[in-house]
């Protein structure tokens, strides 16, 4: 029983001249109770998929599926109250910055209380309040307290993505949409932050779609790793195989990283070819 | 040396951005600084550029001293390129007239023939002088932000992350234009960064910094061979 289905998902956006551009193209995949990778270079439309799955494509864009189902429930037509009581209880998402995801006018401690409330409205002030504390404490902050009396800006870049994290967890979602949820962070609270959704998919069972552009990170962590090139997937595979990968996309993207012991020879760079864009290969 | 730095310490308000750093980068050279956000290395790039005002020690580029050298003699010798190629850019005006500027200010002679070379340089086509920057890719506009750097024929550059805003190809093909340029027009780099395989890749000798402090200053040799005698550096390496 999978938790998502998703097959010839289209984004379009409206051009100049009116017409209709694909910037997501046919992609179709499926995620069980797993952690999957998404890669890509900006504009591959990886972001794009995962704001489709929540269903937070800004209004202009144009979305069609053949199916897109989570859950055995069709997203597809679903309405925007089905969507909106979806979202945050079952549906997460984590987006990069911190700066800009959370309410720089409100205390961190209020508004996990806000996102605990949202889902159990019976829940005593207290008890939200004590939740929130234990939620802080779950995610590696320590002083959970003082922090809870902090603003959004007044914390670091790690500590902002930890309260994000702790945020959409809270509510124990079925499947978490992560977009490039380490790329602001240094290596060690990196190492933090994946461990603690690593602990969410294998201790609770759930769903992980982790969206970045660090190839070597995806495959360290995921369990398997979609590649997308031009708006649609060129290559599946998986994560420990990631060395094996045969589309010329692919290995272009490995071969061009610069790492801690390779030759100072200039770096490969990476040879575009028309055909990695064509549809139906 | 092109660059001494003795026990540089800067601070803002009551707190310290970095405590008693010292290194010196020879001719030619390219030095790394590495560590985590906030532990200093973008401050001291931007001390160095003169930006910072409350500072103690002593720096020298090229023999100035940036405290008591006017902006535009510094600015000859030594040039920045900032990590956002999208934020480092003016949005309304012209590829053309952003790299011509610095030579504008400094009277320098021919400047329509010098754009052009410059954009040769960095390999863009001259045409690109009369586009505006949201009219170029992220990658392509830290290659102008290079060209405009590169507009005052200076000597040394520094360079605050330049490449970790760009897709990996993108900063396969930056890192070699670097390294083209440093050999063809002998210059000194300063690089920061916090991914140790770019730096162990451009730098000859770098040096990692945590909380504000340096920790240790290592050789590319002893980096790549793991020749590292901190904790905090090894967990560095082990990390990346």
């Amino acid at each position: 029983m999978n938790l998502l289905n998703v097959e010839n998902l289209h984004v379009a956006f409206r051009t100049e001249e009116g017409t209709f551009r694909d910037a997501v193209r046919g992609v179709s995949f499926s995620l069980g109770r797993e952690k999957l990778g998404i890669v890509g270079e900006s504009g591959s439309g990886k972001s794009l998929t995962g704001r489709s799955i929540l269903g937070v494509l800004p209004p202009y864009a144009r979305m069609s599926a053949d199916r897109l189902e989570f859950d055995n429930i069709d997203l597809r037509d679903a309405s925007p109250r089905l969507r909106r009581s979806l979202r945050g209880s079952r549906l997460g998402m984590i987006l990069q910055d911190p700066k800009f995801s959370l309410n720089p006018v409100m205390r961190i401690g209020d508004q996990i209380v806000e996102a605990i409330r949202i889902g159990n409205r019976r829940m005593s002030g207290r008890d939200a309040r004590r939740k929130a504390l234990e939620t802080l404490e779950a995610v590696h902050i320590r002083e959970p307290e003082r922090v809870a009396r902090l603003y959004a800006h007044e914390l670091s870049g790690g500590m902002g993505q930890r309260v994000m994290i702790g945020m959409m967890v809270v509510r124990e979602p079925d499947l978490l949409v992560a977009d490039e949820p380490t790329s602001a962070l240094d290596v060690s609270v990196r190492t933090q932050v994946l461990s603690i959704l690593d602990e969410l998919v294998t201790r609770r069972g759930m769903g992980l779609i982790f969206i970045s552009h660090d190839l070597n990170l995806v495959s360290k962590f995921c369990d398997r790793v979609i590649v997308m090139y031009a708006g649609r997937i060129v290559e599946t595979l998986q994560a420990d195989r990631l060395q094996e990968a045969q589309h010329p996309y692919t290995r272009g993207l490995l071969s061009c990283l610069p790492s801690i012991n390779r030759s100072l020879e200039p770096l490969p760079v990476l040879q575009r070819e028309a055909s990695w864009a064509e549809l139906g290969q | 040396m092109m660059i001494e730095i003795k026990d540089l310490s800067v601070t803002f308000g009551s707190s310290t951005a970095v405590r008693n750093a010292s290194f010196s980068v020879a001719e030619g050279e390219s030095f790394g600084l590495v560590g985590e956000s906030g532990s200093g290395k973008s401050t001291i790039l931007r001390t160095i550029m003169g930006l910072n005002w409350n500072w103690s020690g002593t720096i020298r580029v090229a023999d100035l001293d940036p405290a008591r050298t006017p902006r535009k003699t510094l600015a000859r010798v030594v040039q920045m390129v900032f990590q956002d190629p999208y934020a480092s850019l003016h949005p309304r005006y012209v590829i053309g007239h952003q790299i011509a500027e610095p030579m504008v200010i400094n009277a320098i002679p021919n400047v329509q023939r010098r754009t052009a070379e410059l954009l040769d340089l960095i390999g863009l086509p001259a045409d690109f002088q009369f586009r505006y920057p949201h009219e170029l890719s992220g990658g392509q506009r830290q290659r102008v932000a290079i060209a405009r750097a590169l507009a005052l024929s200076p000597r040394v550059l520094l360079l605050d992350e330049p490449t970790s805003a760009l897709d990996v190809s993108i900063q396969a093909e930056i890192l070699n234009l670097l390294n083209r340029l440093r050999r063809e027009l002998n210059l000194t780099f300063v690089l920061v960064s916090h991914d140790l395989a770019v730096i162990s890749y451009m730098c000859e000798r770098l040096m990692v910094m945590r909380n504000a402090a340096p920790v240790e200053t290592l050789t590319r040799e002893q980096l790549r061979a793991g020749d590292v005698a901190d904790g905090y550096s090894r967990q560095l390496l082990a990390a990346s």
